[in-house]
């Protein structure tokens, strides 16, 4: 196997008596594409500072794209590229200017570069639009495209998608996919369940450390101690407590108008219906249901 | 509790918010969901009075508010996206301040005070100060704000973004609580609550009891989840397969199937209805690939995202 693109060995960061990241060692593949969830403030923008060599650690290593990502900061960045959450477009220049802007900074001038990067991200015949007038979705585009103009290896997205709508973020993931079929590697950070079922890997990040790293699936299968169920009863905080107290129950939590419920296998239907049902009201309905990033989130934190 | 009349608010020629008609009963979590730019903080900015409308009314617990702003106002509790918080004083001076700010004498908001602080679990940290808490209580503190002056309308602009799940599930706790006859809000079961909340996100949006898409300023589908997800019923399929790529590729090409979503690890089919029998078993047929392995296929039920990518095509 060729050597991983990322390689950490305990990668820790103190700011004063903080430790915003604690030894943290995970290796990402070439063409992988490995998200970090977790939320504000747990560590993730750090690790990717460290990442990119804008940041010394406390303590361990990092290996990028075969560099030393300290001593060698240098070949890591232009090698690399970053799209942060909140990236700073200018909003008085066109789509266009903004990226010949961007790719200047790496000396970048050939125009043919630019074509190929907005036909690459799906904005040519946009170029002349000024950035203001454009979509959440479209501006994530040209982010993308600045992120992309210096050909990277290794792409760091620090949540891709957020405030953008379903169908834009479907269309975003089409485009990261591409990329990871042609080798790029890409390692995506975000506190949205939502974003993170698109990566192929997800590291579990909470206050500084890592809890779990593995594929949606397998997360879901190893680390929710049970099986979901969903229960609509009346009134919900009435059941919510009866089934708190069911043996068998590992969890129940409040999901708006049901019950969302982690029981230990064998659990029955039946049984889940007897322990929800008020006195006087309807029967409970009781539906098997799909695990969730939440839910182990929730197992990891919690349990 | 809320209602809204055709309500229209335009920028220049931006149509922020176009023909949006709202009814939002005692006791219901509403939902506004849409990207950045599709008019839920507008319409939320209308509804506090905050903006005027161009056409249309809002009216709060049966106040108009162009014309009973004051009133309409006094009902309604508003957690902003960037609500402030003053990080010098504690958090009892934090919900003292705004108490008066709203009109509260001292014999009004102190016994409220602690009664709220203990609902949103910050009992404990009366005398912190705001600067010193973490994002999860800081959200808890602006909703704490929010309550003290006792109102029937709370309406939260995307309250729970760049929150920790764990800290969201106790937030959402807090929400269906309030809704559902707490006591610190409803001692006499007379004074339920509305919630109006926005988010772009689906899993959120789930939570609540109905929701509202929005899209270029319109409601484009409302409904409750439930209700929601059954337009879609029978129709999604997940497909599991080494190859996903190549995979990916095959399944354009079957007849019935209307779209394809990659996931990290597997696809999201759209079928046509009727249709999920004849795509199976068209799957179950082995195609080149990665050592003829069938792909695992199932139905699975759709997702609040699967109706808005629907809805939205």
């Amino acid at each position: 196997m060729p050597e991983p693109v990322v390689i950490t060995e305990n990668l820790t960061r103190r700011f004063g008596d903080f430790l915003a990241v604690d030894h943290l060692s995970f290796q990402v593949q070439a063409g992988e594409i490995v998200g970090y969830l977790g939320p504000n403030g747990c560590g993730k923008t750090t690790t990717i500072r460290m990442l990119l060599g804008l940041l010394q650690p406390s303590e361990g290593s990092a290996k990028v794209l075969g560099f030393d990502a300290f001593r060698q900061s240098e070949e890591v960045r232009a090698r690399a590229g970053y799209m942060s959450q909140k990236f700073a477009l200018y909003d008085d220049l066109t789509v266009l200017e903004n990226l010949q802007f961007y790719a200047g900074i790496y000396n970048l001038h050939d125009p043919r570069r630019i074509a190929q990067t907005f036909h690459l991200v799906g904005l040519a015949g946009h170029e002349g639009e000024l950035v203001q007038a454009l979509s959440a979705g479209w501006r994530q585009r040209l982010a993308l495209a600045i992120a992309l103009v210096h050909q990277p290896r290794l792409l760091f997205l620090d949540e891709p998608t957020s405030g953008v709508d379903p169908t834009a973020r479907r269309a975003f993931w089409d485009l990261i996919y591409e990329l990871a079929g042609s080798g790029v590697t890409v390692f995506v950070t975000t506190h949205y369940m939502d974003e993170a079922e698109y990566c192929e890997r997800i590291g579990i990040m909470r206050s500084g450390r890592l809890l779990a790293m593995d594929t949606p699936a397998a997360l879901k299968a190893s680390v929710i101690p049970g099986e979901v169920w969903e229960v609509v009863a009346q009134p919900l905080e009435t059941a919510l407590v009866s089934l708190g107290r069911l043996p068998g129950v590992l969890r129940v939590g409040l999901a708006g108008d049901h019950l969302r419920v982690i029981a230990q296998p064998g659990m029955s239907v039946e049984i889940l219906q007897q322990a929800a049902h008020v006195e006087g009201q309807p029967p409970a309905q009781v539906t098997s249901g799909e695990p969730t990033l939440e839910d182990v989130f929730l197992s990891l934190a919690r349990d | 509790m809320i209602l809204t009349n055709h309500l229209a608010k335009a920028f220049g020629i931006n149509h922020a918010v176009e023909d949006v008609n709202l009814s939002i009963a005692p006791g219901e979590i509403f939902g506004l969901v849409g990207s950045d730019g599709a008019g839920k903080t507008t319409t939320l900015r209308l509804l506090v009075g905050a903006l005027k409308a161009d056409a249309g009314e809002v009216s709060i617990c049966g106040y108009d508010v162009r014309r009973q702003g004051e009133q309409a106002r006094a009902q309604i509790g508003y957690l902003s996206q960037r609500f402030s918080l003053y990080e010098d004083l504690t958090v009892l001076e934090n919900i003292r301040f705004f108490a008066e700010l709203r009109g509260l004498s001292r014999s009004q908001w102190q016994p409220r005070c602690m009664e709220i602080l203990d609902f949103v679990g910050l009992a404990g940290f009366k005398d912190r100060r705001a600067g010193q808490l973490s994002g999860g209580m800081k959200q808890k503190l602006g909703l704490a704000s929010a309550l003290v002056s006792q109102p029937r309308v709370l309406l939260l602009d995307e309250p729970t973004t760049g929150v920790d799940p764990v800290t969201r599930q106790d937030f959402w706790q807090l929400i269906i609580r309030l809704v559902s006859a707490s006591p610190v809000q409803d001692p006499h079961g007379d004074r339920q609550v509305s919630v109006l909340l926005t988010t772009p996100y689906m899993d959120e949006a789930s939570r609540c009891h109905r929701v509202g898409f929005m899209r270029g300023g319109k409601i484009i589908a409302e409904g409750t989840p439930a209700e929601l997800r059954l337009s879609l019923e029978d129709r999604i399929l997940e497909v599991r397969h080494a190859a996903i790529n190549l995979l990916r590729r095959n399944v354009e090409a079957i007849p019935g199937v209307e779209e394809v979503r990659a996931f990290g690890d597997r696809l999201h089919l759209r079928v046509s209805p009727g249709q999920s029998g004849t795509v199976m078993a068209a799957l179950e047929r082995p195609f080149p690939g990665k050592d003829g392995e069938t792909p695992r296929t199932r139905l699975i039920p759709p997702t609040l995202e699967d109706v808005f990518i629907y809805l939205s095509a």
